[in-house]
């Protein structure tokens, strides 16, 4: 098996349980999702538990990758360098936030959720997908701006 | 507050969480980077080339969890999901997360899961920035509204 096809099977395999850990935990169903961002109504916790769950796990991978420069095969390391609080940061979280409250999707339960046959979900990804290409498209235009200027 | 028991699933809520734990773990130690799908599916509209592929495999593989979990696990992981938005609705916020995790750069796995893990200073305003958003639009949809 070649290195390029194992690495494509890795990947895949790992989207594959994101997706069964997405559908286990309840993510994919947005009533359970608005469910635990309702506080003043009827509240379920479960979401915590599945935060609590990822991050207990992911603490220890994190704490290990950060004392590392290369990954444990040996390649190439890609970690966040930006570390600035700034406004697209939180703004951006904002939006993001608004939307996950109007429709109870997040954008990996949004895909796994199309993938079930959901109308809506598909939908949802479609316009998600939009959106993300009007970020791209302004960020183009205020690169050609600042060129040009 | 009162808890909806109906609902509350920890167990399955916490293995499921500990599977996206795992699946973030492996991807960071073998793959060298970090879990987000907003990330994921952003970078690929913009993907030169040679940086395409992984993304491509990672989203397949997200694809083909439902089918292939129907398969090995009890049916009620599948089950019925309630979306009480419109289609319009539904559109909006489709609108909002698509730009608002780009320009936040991550969503609940790059920056709840993989950026409080890392103890991130960013991703900790992120996180509280879109839980606090997520709070208060439903809020204002379910008992002003």
């Amino acid at each position: 098996m070649n290195r390029r096809f194992s690495n494509r099977l890795y990947e895949f395999l790992v989207g594959l349980l994101f997706g069964w850990g997405l559908l286990i935990a309840g993510m994919t169903d947005p009533g359970k999702v608005i469910g635990f961002l309702d506080l003043a109504g009827l509240w379920d916790p479960s979401l915590g538990f599945v935060m609590g769950g990822a991050i207990a796990v992911g603490l220890f991978a994190f704490g290990l990758a950060r004392k590392r420069t290369t990954n444990l095969l040996g390649g190439a390391l890609h970690l966040p360098t930006a570390s600035q609080i700034d406004r697209p940061l939180v703004i951006g979280s904002l939006l993001f936030g608004a939307g996950w409250g109007i429709a109870g999707f997040c954008p990996g339960p949004a895909i796994v959720s199309m993938a079930s046959g959901q109308p809506k979900a598909l939908v949802f990804v479609l316009a998600m997908v939009c959106g993300m290409m009007i970020f791209e498209g302004i960020e183009r235009l205020k690169r050609r701006d600042s060129v040009s200027a | 507050m009162t808890i909806d028991w109906n609902h509350f699933t920890p167990w399955a809520s916490l293995g499921g969480g500990v599977l996206l734990g795992l699946a973030s773990a492996l991807f960071v130690l073998f793959n060298g980077r970090i879990l987000g799908i907003s990330g994921i599916l952003g970078g690929l509209l913009v993907a030169k080339p040679g940086d395409a592929s992984w993304r491509l495999a990672f989203l397949i593989g997200m694809l083909v969890a439902p089918v292939t979990l129907g398969l090995v696990a009890p049916s009620q992981f599948l089950g019925p999901v309630r979306i009480e938005a419109s289609y319009l609705l539904v559109v909006v916020a489709g609108l909002l997360v698509g730009y608002g995790t780009r320009l936040g750069s991550g969503c609940t796995s790059g920056h709840g899961v993989c950026g409080l893990s890392r103890l991130s200073p960013r991703s900790l305003v992120a996180t509280l920035s879109f839980m606090a958003a997520g709070f208060a639009t439903v809020y204002v949809i379910r008992h002003w509204l």
